[in-house]
This record gives structure tokens, C-alpha cells and sequence, in this order.
């Protein structure tokens, strides 16, 4: 039996799940001071005076710092993907001291002995604003009339992407869809909020973060900071969730260094979840346009898309990039014959946008698969036969789409008759007809989303082409110790994952020893000093296959020694169940014996050295292709707008599957999160621009007790691209589940005159819709 | 939670709870379970110099019959008010209500009482109150007075009960034979506020509503009881669409608020929407011939 394929619970789990573990928020250290940072309540305005002097006579107060304390050392905020050469990405200060852009905008900081006494002092300091007018419609931002969020304008960039010929493909063409859709504003809600650590003992920093890029935010800080990288260690310690919101480099994380160099004393700050609402980077947040040109029969000839994208008021880490990475997705699993993107990055007066789960892609496959949607309705066909007849059939694989990605293998027929078999899809559709015959106050409707993604982010050379800052490798490293047990060193950086677990699987069972004598070690830049980090579906794709790879390095070294102690040729030695033997005979090593032999080090061949370590760094060669169909049944309370979902089907193919709970948990994740984003979460400003979703009573999202049972099932449809045959999971079932959703509100509501409903699809628009 | 910092009193008798309620002067609170008052403190919503806990006043726990009414202490939790037998029995719309608060946890601590002195028309009791005509037995330094439902909820947020009051607990009539019970919640999670919700009691006798009350949540900016319907139910067939008609009275003399979950006119709509529902289902199905 191997590792790899168990559904092996969790090992990381009895520590998280008891709390038993270092939260960077545990964290106490001797003379640990506590930040507080005083936050713009203006969404655009001129700072024309800070006075922190009151503060500081504050009980328990050791310091109090402005923006103008920090403006000659705090560098910008990185922002590592200008994705067009003219881009405009303006100064990104962490503490704002000229003009504040958004509301929450750190403009002022205490230190004090304890976390209550520095949110006390908060209230004593002054500042003086002068308003200037809030950039909040993206299409106003546009037009010469409108205020300037930044001197150089509200335009970041246009990104434009075209293949094939497009006006062809829309010339007399007989069905054209036109549409245009919202992706509203999300925000990201981990359980753990952000947390920052700092400390400096000499010349050497440390940082603990709540992130899930410790790699990638050293570099980054050493940037900013001037701090040198060999002198800054940076932590990501047991991390609470991300989904994308701790891939950045914060202000917190810069600031909390500074005050740290500068206070020569360790200080934490912890965010509060207003806070976190406020100032943790937002998702999504699109105008799409998309035009959708087919036959007759409803075979797609081509398709152009027109975004606008909110940057918010300034470009974070990857802000600029997120659009681009559904550019190549629109086309979702169908051929066509031309594709033309555009994208134009906009500036507001609201909190950034980065990457939330899924990252562009959610974004595209809602676009594609709603419209497909309308396609048949156009046509008057099954919108499972518009698309069959537009889909790549699985014998066309490896295919390569008009985006230029080659999808290396998929089998969409085999997954959408496994979900339409469970779904009961021709009983629901009886049923359908039913209520509408008899008008029933609770209308039924079916959503399809048969979707693809790219994924496992990235091969190098294919970020490098779009202007990407850094490369998509993942690093790894095992380790045999003296007693045979292993360590496993990656570069990913779990922050619920599972890596531990997932790890120990597949170095298990390359090594041969138990699932239980593996360790996994991450997130700290001087234990795990390379890797890339945790997002975008990389994890198993990219550093899951360099641990493997690492083993069979390790394996090799140790057949070496093994062929040694028996006195034969490596090539006479079979490996198998964690044991080297010579080929024909009972004559064996155990890989603890070899182990033990190399510490001991008594008999060596001539002239080799002991080394029981292997590394492996691993650039992808493709992108990973996930697939599935996910199928949603809902019920439209028409009285009141109240959308209940009955049942929901998701068939994924993530190719082969290391352990079958953690893909079961993040489909499940990933379900819930996109069938939030369809009826609950909206970021909301009002005319001011002020935030009016800063706590959960605002921003709503679904528990346990709002979500139906999932039927979960896959098909096996191993990747090519990489040894394990694996794709990625991680954001597949956000990525499928929205416009699943979505199409079945629309297709209960459709005879009743209803085309669209705005995200989320709250009661009261679904009622309004209906009015 | 990082609250600005206050006095922290834990009485251990009536008596001494208002006599320091009494001493405390007007910024101080009273803590039951902390289900409304934590996330005030937490937003520095609220900023009491003086929290006064009365946790462990064990006086204030607990449901007793007393006769024509039943008496529920302030501190007894949601989650007693939904399973006691005597509820159950007599007052089983305040058990149907209490069962949707918020979820499991926020009802082993949240507090009857507390729920009512928050004084939320958001909040799902104060509806059922209404309903019900409940008393509020109020203590302070002064004594012992008590206060009908209709008079407690003055405003948004504000009640009766001033500065040195304390809220010991609620008389509800028992309502008799022959009514039926529902409480009927709109709301867009499990665990969220009601947008609108109506609680409901019916009197049914041979086919024909005798008498209905009917308390609306989040219909205003105090709980308020639909008399329009009341006066429009009383008498109405049952099967002959009467209660529809009389329910198309819910949102009369309301001013529902306006929050991102809601504007007015789809509150009004759905509390004729709600209210029909409600009726519907509160009205016993006469016992077979």
C-alpha cells in the first residue's frame, strides 16, 4: 500500500485544532512593546498637520510616530508586476504624510506597553485634513472631469491581448451575446487576522508575519527597508488562512520593522477584524464586458472582453497582475477562433485590490460561463449542449487554445456525465417545468459551470514574459537523519494546506519509511532559506513534486552507500518497501541501516563523503489544468427573493490525488467561498467613500448552516505535465462554484423576464429583479 | 477585544447591584451575557465608565409560574427560554423565537433580559414582547416598579429602564386555550439579524379568527404590534383569503429603516409577505370532527 492516494488525516491538525501552537499573535517576548495605528477617516484628503504630542503623555505610552517621522527611510510598497512598460505605479508610502487615499490609511502610530493603553492614546492625536473629492466609479474615473486619485491620473495601464482574427470572427456572425457583469468587491476573511512580530537584536532582524510568503517578504523588505537580506529572517510561524490576502508586503510589516530599528525593542501589532475589513487587500472588483460572437448552431467564433479593473488607490504586490491572470481563461474549455482582451487597471479612492482565491480567473470563468448560458438560450438549446458542442473533446488533448495555453489533459465529457448522473439533471428539469406550469411561488432553477483553470503558478520564463517580478520554482529538501527518520525542508509556506501532512505522503513513499517518521519544515527564511511560497494552486504542482524529486535524489545517494556496504553495483540493488536489495538474492539493507551506516561514517567508499541530504528546485514546464462540472439546483422564494440552494454537485478532475480528505477540503472550501461571493459578500462604500462593511454583521458570510450537503466526486485524469500526474486544488471550487449559482438564479427566474441578477444576489435584488 | 477601559463591579445581591447601579452614575452598564454590549465596547461604540456585572446574580435566573403569568428572570439564557417546559406550555412564542437567535453559543450566553433592555428592534424578543403584552419588573435604588411592554421600548436603543435601573425580569400572561403560535424570520444568514421578522398568536374557533397578535421586528425604530391587523384579522374565515387581506396591513403606520440588507419599501413588502406567512402558520388546525 502506498502513502500516496490515503486518505491520511490531517497531522498538522491536533495542534491547530487545540490551539496548541505559535500563533504570531502567542508570541511574547521580554520588553515586547504593542503598535497602534491611527487610520485615515477620509477617503481622499490632504494632511495639513499631525500632532502626536497628546499621545505621548498617555499612560503606558513609550512613542508616538506620524508619516512625517518615517518619510525619509519607509521606501514604497512594492508593487512586482508592472504589467506594461508605461504603466504608471505611483509612490506607495506605508505611513501616508502628504495625502491619504483611501479610508484606513495608516497616518499615525503609538507604541505602548500593552495593547489597550496604545489604543487608548490613538484618541490624542490631531490631525488636521483638507478634504479632497473621493474617486469611487471606476467609469468616472475615466472621464476628464473627474478628480485625480494621483497626479499622473486614474489610469494605471492597458493591457491588451489578442489572438486569431477577431473581426472575422464577428462579421456576420448570427448570434452575438453582449453582456456586461459585476465581480463586486470582496474582502478577504481568514480566521487569523494579520499579525506582525518585529525584533532586532544588533544588526539582525527578525519578522514574524501572518503571511503566506516569508520568502518572497524577505527579499521584499530587504528592499524597502535597506535592511540587508542576510540580516533579516523572516517568519510566517502556524498561519490561520490567507486566500490570497497575505500574498503582500503590508505597511504594517515595514512599519513594525522601522519602529522596531528605532525603538531598539521588539513590538507586535495585531489587527482587529474592523480593521482587517478596512485595510486587508480587497478581491475582485471588475467591470466585464463581454461579447461573445457564435453561429447559428451555437459554435463560438470568438470572443472580446473589455475590462475594467479597480487597482484601488495604489498598486500592491501583484495588484496590476490579477486581471491578467483570467486573460487567458475567458476562452474557458471552448475552441474558438479568436480572442481579443483588454484590460485597463483604475485607480479609486479605496483599498487596494490584490489577489483573493482564484485571482482573475473566478472572474473569467463567470464571464465565459454565463454567457454561455445566454448562448443557448439565443439559440434555444440546452446549456449543456451549447457546451458540448463548443467544448475540447477529450481525444483532442494535449490542445492548445486560442489563448496560447496548451491544456495538457482534461476529460470534460467523462466529468459531466458522472455530475449529471448524480445530479438527477433530467428529473430537476421535470421538476422545473412543473412549478412553472403551475406557478409556483418557489420557482427551481439549474446551474451549470463547467470550468477549467491555469493554475500552479508558474514556469519562469512564462511570468518572465508577462513582466512578473520573480520566477515560479519551488525548492525542497530532504534530510535523513541518523535513525532513519526524514525531514522535509520546503520553500511552500502552508497556511492550512496541509503540507505537513501531503509532504510526509509523498516523501514516504519515495523514502520507505513510515508516514509517521517524516517531519515538514516551512515558513521560516533560516530553517527553509529558499522557495517561492504558497499561492495560486503551486503548492503540490510545483513544490509537492520537488519533495518527490528530492527523495529519489536522496535515495540514490543512499543506494550508493547501500551498494557499498554489500559489496555490489548500485544497479544490482532493488529499492522497494524502504529497503535496498541485491537483485536475486534475500540479501538487503534497510534505508535506516544505510542511514546509521553514513552517521557512522566507519565505512565509507574511498574518497565519498557523508551526505544523506538531497535538494531538488523544480520550474515548472506547463501550467496546471484542473477541470470539472459543477452542477447547482436552487429554489427562488419569488414572494420574498430568498435563494435557497438545494443541491449542489461538483465532479473535479485534479488528476492523481496525493491524500482524498485534503482535496475534499478544499473543494469544500472552495464551494462555500464562491458560493459566497455569489449571495452574500460585498464590499460596500457609501458616497463618501467610507466603508460601511467593516464588521460581520455588514459583511455576511454563510456558515455551515446556509450551505447545503456537497456531492462531491472525481474523475482521474492525471496531468502530463509533472511526475505526479497532480493539478492543482486550491481554488478550483471558488473558481467553479459562483456562476454555477448564479445561472441557476437566473435560469429559474428567466421565464418571468429576469436575464441577470448583480452579485451577490441578495433577497432584496433578486425581489427587485422579479418587481 | 480592545475596549477603552472602565470600573468593573460584580454585585452579589439585587440589593447591592442597584444600590451601586444607583451610585454609578450615568455612564454605567449593566453585563449579562455581553451579546449586544462586547461588540459595542469592541467598535468603542460605548463607552461606560462602569460595567456592572451581574453574572452571578443568581436571583435573576430562572422561570417560575405564577399563576395567571409566568415570571422569567432577566439572566435566564436564550437557550433555557427555548427548552423550559413552563414556555413551552404557556408562552410557546417566546420559545419559537428564542430558538433563532443568533446560533448555539451567542444562546448559552446571551441573556433574556439583556436582549430586551438593549432594546434592538433588530433584536428578535422584543417583537414577542410586544405580541404578549409582557411586564417589565424593574429595580432601582428607589424600589420595585413595573413597566408594560408597549411603554418599555421608547426609541431605537433606548427604554424605560434609566440610569440605576435594573431589568429583574418579565411577567408574560399566559394566553390560554384554543391559540396558536409562530415566529417567522427573515434573514439572509443563519446567524444574522432579522431583516424583518413577525411574531404571531392566533385565537381560531369553528373556522373563524377570534383575536391575533401580531408583533413586527426591525419594523421601526421600537418593536411594533401590527394592529392594523389585528383589528382587520379579528373575525376573518379562515380558507377565504382573509388573512391575506388582513396581512397586506403589516407595514401600516411603520417606518421601517434602511440598511444595506434592506431598503424600506422591500421591508414593507416582506413584512406583508412575513405576516401572511405568519398567521398562516400560527393559526391551529381545528382538532378532527
Amino acid at each position: 500500500m502506498t502513502e500516496v492516494g490515503t486518505a491520511r488525516k490531517r497531522k498538522e491538525d491536533g495542534r491547530l485544532i487545540t490551539g496548541r501552537t505559535q500563533w504570531t499573535d502567542n508570541l511574547q517576548l521580554p520588553g515586547m512593546l504593542h503598535v497602534a495605528f491611527l487610520r485615515s477617516p477620509m477617503a481622499h484628503a490632504r494632511i495639513s498637520r499631525v500632532d502626536v504630542s497628546g499621545a505621548l503623555g498617555r499612560p503606558g505610552v513609550i512613542a508616538a510616530f506620524s508619516g512625517q517621522d518615517f518619510a525619509a527611510e519607509q521606501g514604497s510598497l512594492p508593487c512586482a508586476w508592472p504589467v506594461t512598460e508605461d504603466i504608471v505605479i505611483p509612490d506607495h508610502p506605508p505611513m501616508a504624510f502628504e495625502e491619504v487615499r483611501y479610508v484606513g490609511e495608516a497616518v499615525a502610530c503609538v507604541i505602548a506597553t500593552d495593547r489597550y493603553k496604545a489604543a487608548d492614546a490613538l484618541e490624542a492625536i490631531e490631525i488636521d485634513y483638507e478634504p479632497l473629492e473621493p474617486v469611487l466609479d471606476m467609469e468616472e474615473a475615466l472621464t476628464d472631469a473627474s478628480p485625480k486619485v494621483h497626479a499622473a491620473g486614474n489610469k494605471s495601464f492597458t493591457w491588451k491581448f489578442a489572438q486569431g482574427d477577431i473581426d472575422a470572427a464577428f462579421a456576420d456572425a448570427p448570434v452575438v451575446i453582449d453582456r456586461t457583469y459585476i465581480q463586486q468587491r470582496l474582502i478577504p476573511t481568514a480566521m487569523e487576522p494579520r499579525a506582525v512580530v518585529a525584533q532586532t537584536d544588533g544588526d539582525m532582524f527578525t519578522l514574524h508575519s501572518a503571511t503566506q510568503i516569508p520568502h518572497v517578504l524577505r527579499v521584499m523588505l530587504a528592499v524597502v527597508t535597506g535592511i540587508p537580506e542576510h540580516k533579516l529572517r523572516v517568519i510566517a510561524p502556524d498561519v490561520g488562512g490567507g486566500f490570497g490576502s497575505k500574498l503582500q508586503v503590508t505597511a504594517e510589516e515595514v512599519l513594525a520593522l522601522l519602529i522596531a530599528r528605532r525603538l531598539g525593542k521588539p513590538v507586535k501589532w495585531t489587527e482587529s477584524r474592523s480593521e482587517g475589513n478596512l485595510t486587508v487587500h480587497h478581491g475582485r472588483d471588475q467591470i466585464q464586458h463581454i461579447q461573445l460572437a457564435a453561429t447559428q448552431d451555437g459554435v463560438i467564433k470568438g470572443l472580446k472582453v473589455d475590462l475594467l479593473a479597480d487597482m484601488g488607490a495604489y498598486l500592491m504586490l501583484v495588484t496590476p497582475g490579477i486581471p491578467l491572470l483570467g486573460a487567458f481563461m475567458y476562452n474557458g474549455i471552448y475552441k474558438m477562433d479568436a480572442l481579443d482582451f483588454t484590460c485597463t487597471g483604475v485607480f479609486t479612492t479605496k483599498m487596494p485590490t490584490d489577489a483573493y482565491r482564484g485571482a482573475g480567473r473566478p472572474e473569467a470563468t463567470y464571464a465565459i460561463e454565463r454567457a454561455m448560458d445566454e448562448l443557448a438560450v439565443e439559440i434555444g438549446i440546452d446549456p449543456l449542449e451549447a457546451r458540448r458542442r463548443n467544448w475540447i473533446r477529450h481525444e483532442e488533448f494535449p490542445y492548445t487554445t486560442i489563448a496560447g495555453l496548451t491544456y495538457d489533459s482534461g476529460n470534460y465529457e467523462a466529468a459531466t456525465d458522472k455530475a449529471l448522473a448524480l445530479f438527477g439533471y433530467d428529473k430537476l428539469r421535470v421538476e422545473q417545468a412543473d412549478r412553472r406550469e403551475r406557478n409556483d411561488a418557489v420557482q427551481l432553477g439549474i446551474g451549470i459551470s463547467t470550468y477549467t483553470e491555469m493554475c500552479g503558478l508558474a514556469p519562469s520564463r512564462v511570468l518572465g514574459s508577462l513582466r512578473y517580478g520573480a520566477g515560479g520554482w519551488e525548492h525542497a529538501q530532504v534530510r535523513l537523519l541518523p535513525t532513519g527518520k526524514a525531514e522535509v525542508i520546503t520553500g511552500t509556506s502552508p497556511h492550512g494546506q496541509g503540507h505537513e501532512t501531503a509532504w510526509s505522503q509523498i516523501a514516504a513513499d519515495a523514502l520507505g519509511v513510515p508516514f509517521e517518521d517524516v517531519t515538514v519544515i516551512h515558513g521560516d527564511t533560516m530553517t527553509a532559506p529558499k522557495g517561492m511560497d504558497t499561492y495560486g494552486s503551486r503548492s503540490l504542482v510545483v513544490g509537492g513534486v520537488a519533495v518527490r524529486k528530492a527523495s529519489e535524489r536522496l535515495v540514490d545517494k543512499a543506494r550508493q552507500l547501500a551498494a557499498h556496504m554489500m559489496e555490489c553495483s548500485p544497479d544490482d540493488l532493488d529499492f522497494a518497501n524502504g529497503a535496498f536489495t541485491v537483485k536475486g538474492t534475500e540479501t538487503a539493507k534497510t534505508i535506516q541501516e544505510v542511514a546509521f551506516a553514513g552517521f557512522a561514517s566507519h565505512n565509507l567508499p574511498d574518497g565519498a563523503e557523508y551526505d544523506l541530504d538531497a535538494s531538488a528546485t523544480i520550474d515548472p514546464e506547463n501550467f496546471s489544468y484542473p477541470h470539472g462540472t459543477h452542477l447547482c439546483a436552487v429554489e427562488v422564494d419569488t414572494e420574498t427573493g430568498f435563494v435557497k440552494i438545494r443541491s449542489y454537485v461538483a465532479v473535479d478532475d485534479v488528476g492523481h490525488v496525493i491524500n482524498p480528505l485534503i482535496v475534499e477540503g478544499q473543494v469544500h472550501g472552495g464551494i462555500a467561498q464562491g458560493i459566497a461571493q455569489a449571495l452574500y459578500e460585498e464590499a460596500v462604500y457609501d458616497a463618501e467613500g467610507n466603508l460601511l462593511t467593516t464588521t460581520m454583521a455588514d459583511y455576511l458570510l454563510p456558515s455551515a448552516a446556509d450551505l447545503p450537503d456537497f456531492v462531491t466526486d472525481r474523475t482521474e485524469t492525471p496531468a502530463t505535465s509533472n511526475p505526479l500526474g497532480v493539478k492543482g486544488v486550491g481554488e478550483a471550487g471558488t473558481i467553479a462554484s459562483t456562476p454555477a449559482v448564479v445561472n441557476a438564479i437566473v435560469d429559474a427566474l428567466r421565464p418571468r423576464g429576469v436575464r441577470d441578477v448583480q452579485m451577490p444576489c441578495t433577497p432584496e435584488r433578486v425581489w427587485r429583479a422579479l418587481q | 477585544m480592545i475596549p477603552a477601559s472602565f470600573d468593573y463591579i460584580r454585585p452579589v445581591s439585587i440589593d447591592e447591584a442597584a444600590h451601586v447601579l444607583g451610585n454609578a452614575g450615568d455612564e454605567a452598564k449593566v453585563l449579562a451575557g455581553g451579546q449586544s454590549l462586547l461588540p459595542l465596547l469592541r467598535l468603542r461604540l460605548a463607552y461606560p465608565t462602569t460595567l456592572v456585572d451581574v453574572g452571578r446574580l443568581e436571583e435573576l435566573r430562572g422561570i417560575r409560574d405564577e399563576g395567571d403569568h409566568l415570571f422569567i428572570g432577566a439572566m435566564t439564557t436564550h437557550d433555557e427560554v427555548m427548552r423550559a417546559g413552563a414556555i413551552r406550555e404557556h408562552a410557546p412564542l417566546l420559545a419559537l423565537a428564542a430558538a433563532t437567535v443568533a446560533d448555539p453559543a451567542v444562546r448559552h450566553r446571551g441573556t433574556f433580559g439583556g436582549s430586551l433592555a438593549h432594546g434592538d428592534p433588530a433584536g428578535d424578543l422584543p417583537a414577542v414582547a410586544r405580541a404578549l403584552d409582557a411586564q417589565f419588573v424593574i429595580r432601582s435604588m428607589e424600589g420595585e416598579r413595573s413597566v408594560g411592554a408597549a411603554d418599555f421600548f421608547v426609541d431605537y436603543l433606548e427604554t424605560a429602564l434609566g440610569p440605576g435601573d435594573l431589568l429583574v425580569g418579565v411577567r408574560v400572561p399566559k394566553l390560554g386555550q384554543g391559540w396558536g403560535f409562530h415566529y417567522e424570520k427573515f434573514r439572509r444568514t443563519a446567524q444574522a439579524w432579522a431583516i424583518v421578522a413577525v411574531a404571531a398568536a392566533v385565537r381560531r374557533d369553528n373556522g373563524v379568527i377570534q383575536e391575533a397578535r401580531v408583533g413586527l421586528t426591525n419594523m421601526g425604530t421600537t418593536p411594533v404590534r401590527a394592529t392594523a391587523v389585528e383589528n382587520a384579522v379579528r373575525g376573518a374565515a379562515v380558507d377565504n383569503g382573509g388573512l391575506r387581506e388582513a396581512a397586506n396591513e403589516a407595514d401600516d403606520g411603520t417606518e421601517p429603516p434602511s440598511d444595506l440588507h434592506a431598503k424600506p419599501d422591500y421591508r414593507r413588502h416582506l413584512a406583508r409577505v412575513l405576516t401572511f406567512r405568519a398567521l398562516t402558520l400560527a393559526t391551529p388546525t381545528p382538532p378532527p370532527a
